[in-house]
């Protein structure tokens, strides 16, 4: 089987590219600005919500309603898709989803598509794909755009280009936009002028556009994508033909649902009372928007996930990115050291289930980079048990390894030492005093049970702190 | 592909072999809240995003639009098929959507509609393509969208507004003008859609 491109290729497991990014204190003063500004946000949005705790329940119910019988809504939605004008796609991985939009593309005499926003295609990998078949992928959203020109790789979920700061963008601009202007200044208003006039032309003369989905709705076929900025409304209405690529999880039964997840999402995610445009189409509709349009449904990893009586909570999630924002370890590493389009905690349990492969190293090292501090709990629209999927996840990293190999014996000590709270803060009490001691940063030594894991691989360890002290610090500061 | 159809719904069968059970939804959130003033309420979130939103009353609508159109210097404006006479005041060239071409609806100053139902708690507009509105390119290539609501379109929660909605209809919520805050987080208005949104309530 074709490797998973949910993981990217040639980047280190997860303690390694943490160590680095520890030491990159430009990203981590990024990074805090920005999950403490969307956190607080955040709790002031959801604050406003007398029903909220009830929402999620809902939420998490309709989601799992629609898990329990997955096949029953994909079929549902199959047939109100098709009866409305549109078709219909199945694809068993990455290759295949990539395969059936370069042939689409390729049949609307498109070299040149443009994109929502969308991790399923990020997930797939879909944008190189389709440049080895000679179709250029244009990102329309401002940030995958920064991070497109920059030929970079995303961070978060929400805001991919969090990690860069203005003055870099704006040499990715001059660097990369011809029409950019000589004298483009930093702010973040010309930034996004200049985006608007280099997007502009494309959006006008596009003839396919590719976006995921939000939300389907299995008895109606109705598609939903929400947004801030309007490109995606620019690519989900002007062009010929539109080519959507959703998880088969995205679903849910019925449009009644819609009325939890509208209110849930926005104000996880951009902490907003509604983000700027949603946007919702059925089918084809005559005289209004794209006349040919393509639904593919995508598996890679799903069903295995699905599989996991633990795990398959994941496959509720609605990507809102509002536990990246409350993860002291994203915080503090940065999302593309999770080395995965899937980063923080969701990352951390979304992206070893969907690559299924022990031998994964990256993804296998995922579910121990988590301080179990409940955090990524409390904020979930869909009540996902992130910690318990973690300990879970670990447990089977353990079991995968055979039990005499160093990689076993480490694994299993990091995870008793995580499962337990206090041996957890001891050991960390040892490390934080162990790194004053190495001013380099990195700790390549610690007491027992952490030497077990440092006898084979360094320790990534942050600064003096221990997560839970630093926790506990900053939610005071949070609610003063 | 239909072999890839086959494979996935065997696999998703093979993966609930467990029959898990989901509950029942619980539907005990609120479907409605009362608000004394909703039009106050709605006027007060949607100015939040940054539009420019005003009380009329019936009589004072063709007045208003003009005025607006003058202030924000549009003299070529679009109009959707449906829209009301009174709305479609003399002092501007309107534009009818025969369709338009898309480069015609680039030269375009403005575009005037009107909604389907508006969300006061959230400040949302809901356009439904109905014929106040017109297809949803009017509303997304003219920099400027003036929007004018009916005191009786308006809703004071989500579940209301979806409520009253044919979702297979082509919707678009609207939440003030486009916005991206991907550069520091720092809010900036107007990316790719309209950069201004002018929003008019009739009081009834
Ligand atoms: S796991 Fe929950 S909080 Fe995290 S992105 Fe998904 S829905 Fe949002």
């Amino acid at each position: 089987m074709a490797r998973n491109p949910v993981t990217w290729m040639g980047v280190p497991t997860f303690p390694k590219a943490a160590q680095e990014a520890l030491g990159d204190s430009q990203l981590r003063s990024n990074l805090r600005h920005a999950t403490h500004t969307i956190r607080d946000k955040r709790a002031a949005a959801v604050g406003e919500v007398p029903d909220w705790e009830r929402l999620r329940r809902a939420g998490e119910a309709i989601k799992d309603e629609t898990l329990a019988h997955l096949d029953t809504y994909l079929q549902k939605l199959e047939a109100a898709v098709t009866s409305r004008g549109g078709v219909v796609h199945w694809a068993r991985d990455a290759a295949e989803a990539n395969a059936i939009v370069l042939k689409l593309a390729r049949a609307a005499g498109a070299d040149e598509v443009v994109k929502v926003k969308s991790m399923a295609t990020a997930e797939i990998g879909l944008n190189e794909a389709l440049e080895e078949g000679g179709v250029t992928a244009i990102e329309t959203d401002l940030a995958e755009l920064i991070v497109q020109l920059g030929n970079d790789r995303p961070s978060h979920i929400l805001v991919p280009a969090i990690h860069r700061n203005r003055s870099e963008v704006r040499e990715i601009f001059r660097n990369q936009m011809p029409e950019a202007p000589a004298d483009l200044s930093s702010e973040p208003k010309a930034l996004a002028e200049a985006a608007r006039r280099h997007l502009r032309k494309k959006f006008l003369s596009a003839k396919v556009a590719v976006s995921g989905a939000n939300f389907a709705v299995a008895d109606t076929g109705s598609i939903m994508v929400v947004e801030s900025e309007g490109n995606g409304r620019m690519c989900l209405t002007l062009p010929q033909t539109l080519i959507t690529v959703m998880g088969i999880e995205k679903l849910v039964p019925t449009s009644r649902d819609l009325e939890v997840f509208l209110q849930l999402l926005p104000r996880s995610s951009t902490a907003e009372r509604m983000n700027p445009y949603t946007s919702m189409w059925t089918g084809v509709t005559p005289g209004d928007g794209p006349q040919e349009f393509h639904l593919i449904l995508l598996d890679n990893g799903r069903t295995a996930t699905l599989s996991d009586p633990v795990g398959r909570q994941a496959l509720r999630c609605i990507r809102c990115s509002a536990c990246l924002n409350v993860c002291p370890v994203y915080e503090r590493t940065g999302g593309q050291s999770y080395g995965s389009v899937y980063p923080g905690p969701i990352g951390a349990i979304l992206t070893p289930q969907l690559v299924d492969d022990p031998h994964d190293k990256q993804a296998a090292s995922l579910p121990f980079a988590s301080s179990l501090c409940g955090a990524c709990f409390e904020v979930c629209p869909v009540r996902i048990d992130i910690p318990e999927v973690l300990t879970h996840l670990r447990a089977r990293a353990v079991a995968e390894k055979s039990k005499m190999s160093p990689e076993a014996l480490a694994m299993s000590a990091m995870a008793t030492m995580f499962a337990d709270p206090r041996k957890y803060a001891l050991a960390q009490r040892a490390g934080a005093a162990a790194a004053k001691l190495a001013p380099s940063g990195s700790v390549s030594r610690l007491p027992f049970p952490g030497s077990r894991w440092t006898a084979t691989r360094d320790m990534p360890m942050p600064a003096t702190e221990s997560f839970r002290t630093w926790w506990k610090t900053n939610r005071k500061d949070s609610d003063e | 592909m239909s072999d890839a159809r086959t494979a996935i719904l065997h696999r998703v069968r093979d993966a609930l072999s467990d029959r898990p059970m989901a509950g029942d939804i619980p539907r005990d959130y609120d479907l409605h809240r009362d608000y004394p003033d909703l039009l106050e309420l709605a006027q007060e979130r949607i100015a939040d995003y940054k539009a420019d939103v005003r009380r009329v009353s019936p009589a004072q609508v063709g007045t208003e639009i003009t005025a607006a159109l003058a202030r924000r210097g549009a003299a070529r404006v679009i109009a959707p098929p449906g829209l009301p006479t009174d709305w479609r005041t003399p002092e501007v060239t309107w534009l009818d959507d025969t369709p338009l071409g898309l480069d015609e609806l680039d030269a375009a100053d403005a575009v005037v509609t009107g909604c389907a139902v508006t969300i006061a708690e959230t400040g949302t507009i809901v356009l439904d393509a109905g014929p106040t509105q017109g297809r949803r390119a009017l509303t997304l290539v003219p920099d400027y969208h003036l929007c004018v609501i009916e005191a009786h379109q308006v809703v004071a929660t989500v579940p209301e507004a979806l409520a009253r909605l044919d979702t297979t209809r082509p919707l678009t919520f609207i939440s003030g003008p486009s916005a991206t805050s991907d550069i520091e987080l720092d809010r900036v208005e107007g990316v790719h859609g309209p950069r201004t949104l002018d929003v008019l309530l009739i009081e009834s």
